[in-house]
C-alpha cells in the first residue's frame, strides 16, 4: 500500500543448536507474500530452541504479527522452544495480542463430490417446491378468510389504502397498457393479413384480430404486464418493509398484516385488472382497425360491421372471466414472496424475481386450464 | 509523526439552505482518541461523512494523513482510503456475503495476498475484535446488534489502518457489551498505534477512552480535554456534562480505583 516503506525480510541461521530469525526492515501487508514463502522455508533443522530477534524491526502491522506467531505455532508443534526478544513497546503490545488471538484456522467447507452436490441439489429442490406450494395454499386461505372477516365486520376494510392502491395498480399502468395493447393489435392484422391474403380471406383479418383479443391476447398481456409492473412492487414493498421491521411493528400494534397490506393490494387488483383488461381489449380492437383500415382499404364503419359479426359477448366474457383470477394469484403471490422476506437487502431482490417468475408461470399454466375447460364446456 | 492526522480548515457544510458547519477548525493529533460529541442534528456524522469524501464541502480544507482530500486523483484516493477504516452506525455489513467475505473484502480490493491467506488474515481480525469462530460462515442478518458491531469493526481494521473512523460505536449496545466495546477499542488502538475518530453519545465511552473530547456547538468544533471542558461556561456543555447522566458517568470513573 504504502510504496515508500522499506521491504521486509528475515535471515536465519542455527548459532550453537539454536535456530536465531532475525526479521529486518517493514513487515506490513504489502511485504506479506514474500515473507511467508520465506517464513514457511524456515526449519528447526534439529534445533530444539528458536530465537526470534526482533530487535531490528522496523514498523509491523498486524499481518506481519500473525505472520510471526504462525512460524512460531509450527516450530512449536515441531518441538522447537521458541523464545521472542528484542521489540519495541508498542510492537511488544502488538504481537502479544495476536499471539493470544492465536491462529485460528479459517472457516472452510467440506469437500463435496459435485455428483453428490447434484443429487442433493435435486432433492433440496423438489422439497423446497413441495414447501412453497403447500405456503402459498396457506396464505391463499388465510386471504380467502380475510375476506370473509372484512364482509363481516366492514369495519376492517380500508378504503383509503384501497383506493390509492387502485389507482397505483390500475390508473398508473393505463399508459403502458394502451400502447402495449394498441401496437399487438396493429402486429396481429399484419401478420394475419399476410397469411390469409393467399386464400383471398384478407376479410378475415378481422376475425381473427377479434377473437384473439377478446379471448386471449387482451388478458394474457394486460395480466404478464401487471405481473412484472405490479406483482414485483408488491413483493418490493412489503419485503423492504420486513427488513426494516415494520410488520413486526404492525403486529406489535394490534394491527393484522393481512388486514392492512395483504387485502387492499388483492381487493385492488381484482377491481383494477378487469377494467385493465377491458381496456387493453377497446385498445388492442383499435390498433387493429387502424391497421385494417391501412391494409384493407375499408372504412373504419366496415371494420366495426364486420368485427360485429366475428365476435359476440361470448368471447369477449370468456376474456373477461380470467381477469379476477388472474388477479388473484399475482396479487397474493406478490404479497406472499414479500412477506416471506427475511433480514437483507438480498433476499428482497431474489423474492422479486421469483415473485415475477411464479406469477407469470402460474397465470400461463392458468391460462391453458381455462382453455381446456372452456373448450369442454364448447364456449 | 506530530503533523496532524486530520486537519480541518474552515469547513462549511451546507445542505440547502441549511448550515451545518460553518468555519470549522479541527485538529486530530497522532495516536489520540478523539471523542465527537454535540446535540442530535448538530452535524457530528455529517463531520466524519466529509473527512471521508462521502460529502462535498461547500468550503474549507481537509488534510488526512498529510494529504489534501481535494483535487485527488481516483488512484491517489484509493491508496488514501486504505489507510484509514470506517465502522459505520450500523455496521454497515455487506448483506450478501458472510462476515468471513465481508472481512475479505478490503483485503481482495487493496492488498494482493492470496486466497488462502486472505482467509487467515481475515479469521484473525475477526477474532480480535472478540467473535467467535463460527461467526465467519454466517451472514450479517443472523448476527445480533453487538455482534455487527464487531464484525464492522473487523472490517474497517482488516488493512491495518492508521486512522479509525467510528460512528457512534457503542449505541445501542447493552452496558456491558458496551464497556466490552470501550475496552476493545482502547487495546487495538495500543497495540495497533491506531488514531480514533469517534462520534459517540455515550459518556462512559467519553470518560473511558477518550483522549481528547471535541464539541461541536454553534457550528464550530470546541477541543480540549475533558477535565477542561467541564469548567467550560458555554451553556450546551455545561448541560451536557453537568447533567444527571453526566455527573453519573465521571462518578463512576472517579471512585474506580486505578489500573
Amino acid at each position: 500500500m504504502d510504496q515508500q516503506v522499506e521491504t521486509g525480510s528475515v535471515e536465519s541461521r542455527i548459532e550453537g543448536g539454536v535456530l536465531v530469525v532475525i526479521p529486518r526492515g517493514d513487515w506490513r501487508l504489502g511485504a506479506i507474500p514474500v515473507l511467508d514463502q520465506r517464513m514457511a522455508s524456515i526449519r528447526g533443522g534439529g534445533a530444539r530452541q528458536a530465537h526470534f530477534d526482533l530487535s531490528q524491526l522496523g514498523e509491523i502491522d498486524s499481518a506481519g504479527a500473525w505472520l510471526l506467531s504462525r512460524t512460531r505455532e509450527r516450530l512449536e508443534k515441531a518441538g522447537v522452544k521458541v523464545t521472542l526478544d528484542g521489540a519495541a513497546p508498542g510492537q511488544e503490545a502488538l504481537i502479544e495480542k495476536v499471539m493470544a488471538v492465536g491462529c485460528p484456522p479459517p472457516a472452510h467447507h467440506g469437500p463435496h463430490h459435485y455428483l453428490i452436490e447434484l443429487v442433493e441439489g435435486i432433492g433440496a429442490g423438489l422439497f423446497h417446491a413441495i414447501k412453497q406450494t403447500r405456503d402459498l395454499l396457506d396464505f391463499f386461505g388465510a386471504v380467502v378468510i380475510g375476506f370473509f372477516r372484512q364482509f363481516l365486520q366492514p369495519r376492517r376494510i380500508r378504503p383509503i389504502s384501497l383506493i390509492a392502491q387502485i389507482e397505483q395498480t390500475g390508473l398508473n399502468a393505463m399508459p403502458i397498457i394502451g400502447l402495449i395493447s394498441f401496437l399487438i393489435g396493429v402486429v396481429l392484422a399484419y401478420q394475419g393479413y399476410d397469411q390469409l391474403r393467399a386464400f383471398g380471406g384478407q376479410i378475415f383479418t378481422v376475425n381473427l384480430v377479434g377473437i384473439s383479443v377478446l379471448r386471449e391476447m387482451g388478458i394474457l398481456l394486460t395480466a404478464i404486464i401487471v405481473a412484472g409492473r405490479t406483482g414485483s412492487s408488491f413483493t418490493a414493498q412489503i419485503g423492504t418493509m420486513q427488513v426494516n421491521e415494520e410488520v413486526d411493528a404492525l403486529r406489535t400494534l394490534g394491527l393484522d398484516p393481512l388486514d392492512v397490506l395483504v387485502l387492499p393490494r388483492v381487493t385492488a387488483l381484482v377491481i383494477a385488472l378487469p377494467l385493465l383488461t377491458f381496456y387493453s381489449d377497446m385498445a388492442a380492437l383499435t390498433g387493429g382497425g387502424v391497421a385494417c383500415v391501412l391494409l384493407l382499404d375499408m372504412s373504419a364503419p366496415q371494420y366495426l360491421t364486420q368485427l360485429s359479426h366475428a365476435v359476440s359477448m361470448q368471447h369477449f366474457l370468456v376474456g373477461m372471466s380470467k381477469a379476477p383470477i388472474f388477479a388473484l394469484l399475482i396479487a397474493m403471490v406478490g404479497c406472499f414472496e414479500g412477506l416471506r422476506v427475511t433480514g437483507s437487502a438480498e433476499s428482497v431482490g431474489q423474492l422479486t424475481t421469483q415473485s415475477v417468475v411464479e406469477s407469470l408461470f402460474l397465470v400461463i399454466v392458468f391460462d391453458a386450464l381455462f382453455s381446456v375447460f372452456f373448450s369442454f364446456l364448447h364456449i | 509523526m506530530n503533523e496532524p492526522v486530520i486537519k480541518v480548515r474552515g469547513l462549511v457544510t451546507r445542505f440547502g439552505e441549511q448550515v451545518v458547519h460553518d468555519g470549522l477548525d479541527l485538529e486530530v493529533r497522532h495516536g489520540e482518541v478523539l471523542g465527537v460529541v454535540g446535540g442530535s442534528g448538530s452535524g457530528k456524522s455529517v463531520l466524519l461523512r466529509t473527512i471521508v469524501g462521502l460529502n462535498h464541502p461547500a468550503a474549507g480544507h481537509i488534510e488526512v494523513l498529510g494529504k489534501s482530500t481535494q483535487g485527488l486523483s481516483d488512484a491517489q484516493w484509493r491508496e488514501l482510503e486504505a489507510r484509514w477504516g470506517v465502522l459505520f452506525q450500523s455496521g454497515a455489513l455487506f448483506s450478501s456475503l458472510t462476515v468471513a467475505d465481508n472481512v475479505k473484502l478490503p483485503l481482495k480490493e487493496h492488498a494482493h495476498i492470496s486466497a488462502h491467506m486472505r482467509a487467515e488474515l481475515a479469521a484473525l481480525k475477526i477474532a480480535m475484535v472478540g467473535l467467535p469462530p463460527d461467526s465467519c460462515s454466517k451472514f450479517p442478518s443472523q448476527l445480533s446488534g453487538g455482534m455487527k458491531k464487531r464484525a464492522g469493526l473487523a472490517r474497517a481494521l482488516a488493512l491495518d489502518p492508521e486512522l479509525l473512523f467510528l460512528d457512534e460505536p457503542t449505541a445501542g449496545l447493552d452496558p456491558i457489551s458496551a464497556a466490552a466495546f470501550d475496552e476493545l477499542i482502547r487495546s487495538l488502538q495500543q497495540s495497533l498505534g491506531l488514531t480514533v475518530f469517534m462520534v459517540t453519545h455515550d459518556l462512559d465511552s467519553l470518560t473511558a477512552i477518550c483522549d481528547r473530547i471535541a464539541v461541536l456547538v454553534d457550528k464550530k468544533i470546541k477541543v480540549d480535554t475533558m477535565e477542561n471542558l467541564l469548567g467550560d461556561p458555554h451553556p450546551w456543555i455545561q448541560a451536557y456534562f453537568h447533567g444527571p447522566r453526566g455527573r453519573a458517568a465521571r462518578h463512576v470513573e472517579a471512585s474506580e480505583p486505578a489500573p
